[in-house]
């Protein structure tokens, strides 16, 4: 039989100018193996994704394999490509917070954060924003680093087949998403940073919460621990694969764990402090084998000390009760005072009362405040913050109007996750998925 | 009042419009390291007053406009020269000024020294008609994406780029949505007898 008069109907045959070209879709791949044999120069191209649960979401790997070994590897993005960019156009700039909390759907007090300290950095407020409302918001986003930790080693291991892990990860995470829902009233997207401040004051109980949430993490942390570091098996799969240098990560702008795992401290929490990281004890993990392993290893430590983070924040939260979590200017502030009634969280009746029966000047900032939304002077500004992934930056433009004129995130993910062809080709096609799970990417944020 | 005819719109709003300008080129002394990155830069690239269109300063940050026919080499000096050394280039962001009749299209390099601990920014604008930017992947290739990303959106055309095709949207898509005049897109809904209208037929307030 020729290749012409091939007719299986699992592998269709079709003339190229490179050739036949074979789709195979299932059936008997001896079979079909044998009838493409003949051809010397035979290529065989996989399509990993985009919906295998081990490829992190949608990414859809082009894989071009000779036997077992990747020649080449091709990343197709734009699977959850939604438009917030230009979705935050249309909005206030308060109103774009809940747009960016959605970008990278595991750290969403990063986003909001990077987001509205470039806002404040726009309105020129940077110095007023409370105290009390930046200890908050240091320890959310060090809380979210935890969480989101937590699903890069629980998901990792379940892509190289350790079940436990998974499990055990996914158990700490629930007990940090508890803590937010109590804080934010919302596990995920909570768009609890708001531009001068975040949302709300911490509710009665939430220290003592946190602190017993933290010695619950700091004990069963060792689970995992006692589960993987040093195991033979995760070893075996992750030593040495996915390598990455310095000069690769810094050429192909790769960021965070990644690049910590070459050896170089670059945390942007020390180098270029914002927030008040200055003001916190802590230690910046890194490594220098640069492969899947030391990345797993670099995670499994910055847990800890986000947990010792979380603790000082705590310390200082207990000392400032009390006092306020938003600017003072009226003209920005959010208006709205939340309480919890009988019907769930909303505008507290109080609040109500003030701007309906008591002082006209706050109806009318409550009413131009959420209709209309603040002014911001015309300029542009980037702010960064380290992300559980890397360098999350924010580029926004301002034309001096009520909403953005423009909003770019750097993803960390996007960045990272084009080293991918510089990680697996050349190794064996099983390794593709742990070089992968080693970068963690969020395809929410890759595609945004 | 306000100038509102012919509706049944109560509420005061009339369309005002301010202006807002962004902000101009500045003197020296710039401040901070700014002055250094400047006077090094000058130092290793003669050409630096034909490259370089203005240096403003703004909010902390020093962004340098740079003709586009001089960017690539104004990128490498600023990547290898010692006293520079700019690692990091944190992609590009594009911006679209339809009202900058002839520069329209900007792109927005965030570059970030790792050795230096310093941030810069450049930026290059083209005029609609003309939208071609020299690519920079082979200054640093991690720019590959990103370049991707802003054609894409923005349909700008990085010269020299090794294969500028879509990245998020579909291959067959037709324009390029983060330009200011494609619609945003999106649907009436109805509620209770009042219409809400999609956020971009809103009414906006400048």
């Amino acid at each position: 039989m020729s290749s012409t008069d091939f007719r299986d109907p699992y592998a269709s045959a079709r003339e190229t100018t490179e050739g036949t070209v074979y789709s195979v879709t299932g059936g008997d791949w001896d079979q079909t193996a044998t009838e493409i044999g003949a051809n010397k120069e035979e290529r065989v191209v996989v399509n990993m994704g985009p919906q295998h649960p081990s490829t992190h979401g949608v990414l859809r790997l082009m894989l071009e394999l000779d036997g077992e070994t990747v020649t080449e590897c091709r990343c197709g993005i734009g699977y959850l490509h939604t438009g917030i960019e230009k979705n935050c156009e249309f909005r206030t700039w308060t109103q774009g917070v809940t747009f960016v909390t959605r970008m990278d759907y595991l750290s969403p007090i990063f986003n909001e954060t990077a987001y509205c300290l470039g806002v404040e950095k726009l309105l020129g407020i940077t110095d007023q924003i409370p105290e009390r409302a930046t200890v908050i918001r240091v320890m959310m986003m060090e809380l979210n680093r935890i969480s989101s930790h937590m699903v890069a080693l629980g998901t990792g291991a379940l892509e190289l087949g350790a079940l436990s892990p998974m499990l055990f990860a996914f158990r700490e995470r629930e007990k940090v998403l508890d803590v937010f829902e109590m804080i934010s009233g919302l596990r995920m997207n909570m768009a609890y940073v708001r531009p001068g401040g975040v949302a709300q004051d911490l509710p009665s109980g939430a220290i003592a919460k946190i602190r017993e949430t933290v010695k619950d993490l700091r004990k069963n942390f060792k689970d995992n621990e006692k589960l993987l570091v040093g195991n033979s098996i995760w070893m075996k799969r992750t030593k040495d694969v996915g390598y990455l240098d310095l000069a690769g990560c810094t050429t192909l702008g790769v960021t965070g764990p990644v690049l910590r795992a070459t050896g170089l401290p670059w945390d942007l929490r020390k180098t270029q402090p914002y927030c008040g990281y200055e003001d916190y004890e802590f230690d910046v993990i890194t490594a220098t084998s640069g492969d899947s392993y030391a990345r797993f290893l670099i995670r499994m430590q910055e847990l800890e000390q986000s947990l010792r983070i979380v603790e000082q924040c705590a310390d200082k939260l207990e000392k400032s009760e009390g006092s306020p979590v938003m600017v003072t200017d009226k003209k920005i502030a959010w208006p709205a005072q939340l309480a919890l009634g009988g019907d769930g969280l909303g505008n507290s009746l109080e609040h109500i009362r003030t701007i309906m029966g008591e002082s006209m000047e706050a109806l009318i900032h409550h009413f131009k405040l959420v209709t209309e939304g603040f002014r911001v002077p015309a300029g542009q500004v980037y702010t960064a913050v380290e992300s559980p992934r890397g360098e999350l930056g924010v580029h926004l433009v301002s034309d001096g109007g009520t909403r953005p004129f423009r909003v770019h995130f750097r993803e960390p993910s996007f960045n990272n996750l084009q080293s991918t062809a510089a990680m697996v080709e050349g190794g064996q096609i099983a390794d593709v998925v742990a070089a992968v799970a080693s970068i963690d990417p969020v395809m929410g944020g890759v595609d945004r | 009042m306000f100038g509102v005819k012919g509706t049944g719109d109560t509420s005061g709003y009339g369309g005002l419009v301010r202006s807002s300008e962004q902000p101009g080129s500045s003197q020296r002394p710039y401040g901070s390291y700014f002055d250094e990155v400047a006077d090094e830069l000058e130092r290793a690239y003669p050409l630096f007053s034909d490259a370089i269109e203005k240096v403003i300063v703004d909010r902390g940050e020093l962004t340098l406009h740079i003709k586009r026919e001089r960017l690539v080499e104004v990128a490498k000096i600023l990547r290898d020269t010692p006293s520079l050394r700019f690692e990091f280039c944190l992609g590009v962001s594009g911006v679209h000024y339809p009202n900058e009749k002839g520069r329209e299209l900007h792109a927005v390099y965030p570059l970030l020294s790792i050795t230096n601990n310093r941030r810069i920014r450049l930026e290059v604008s083209v005029p609609e008609s003309d939208p071609h930017i020299p690519s920079l992947v082979e200054v640093w290739a991690g720019n590959n994406w990103n370049e991707r990303e802003t054609y894409d959106m923005f349909g700008i055309i990085f010269d020299g780029h090794p294969a500028l095709t879509r990245i998020l949207m579909p291959d067959d898509w037709p324009g390029h949505p983060q330009r200011k005049d494609y619609p945003l897109g999106g649907i009436e809904v109805e509620y209770k007898g009042a219409v809400i209208p999609p956020p971009d037929r809103r009414r906006s307030y400048r």
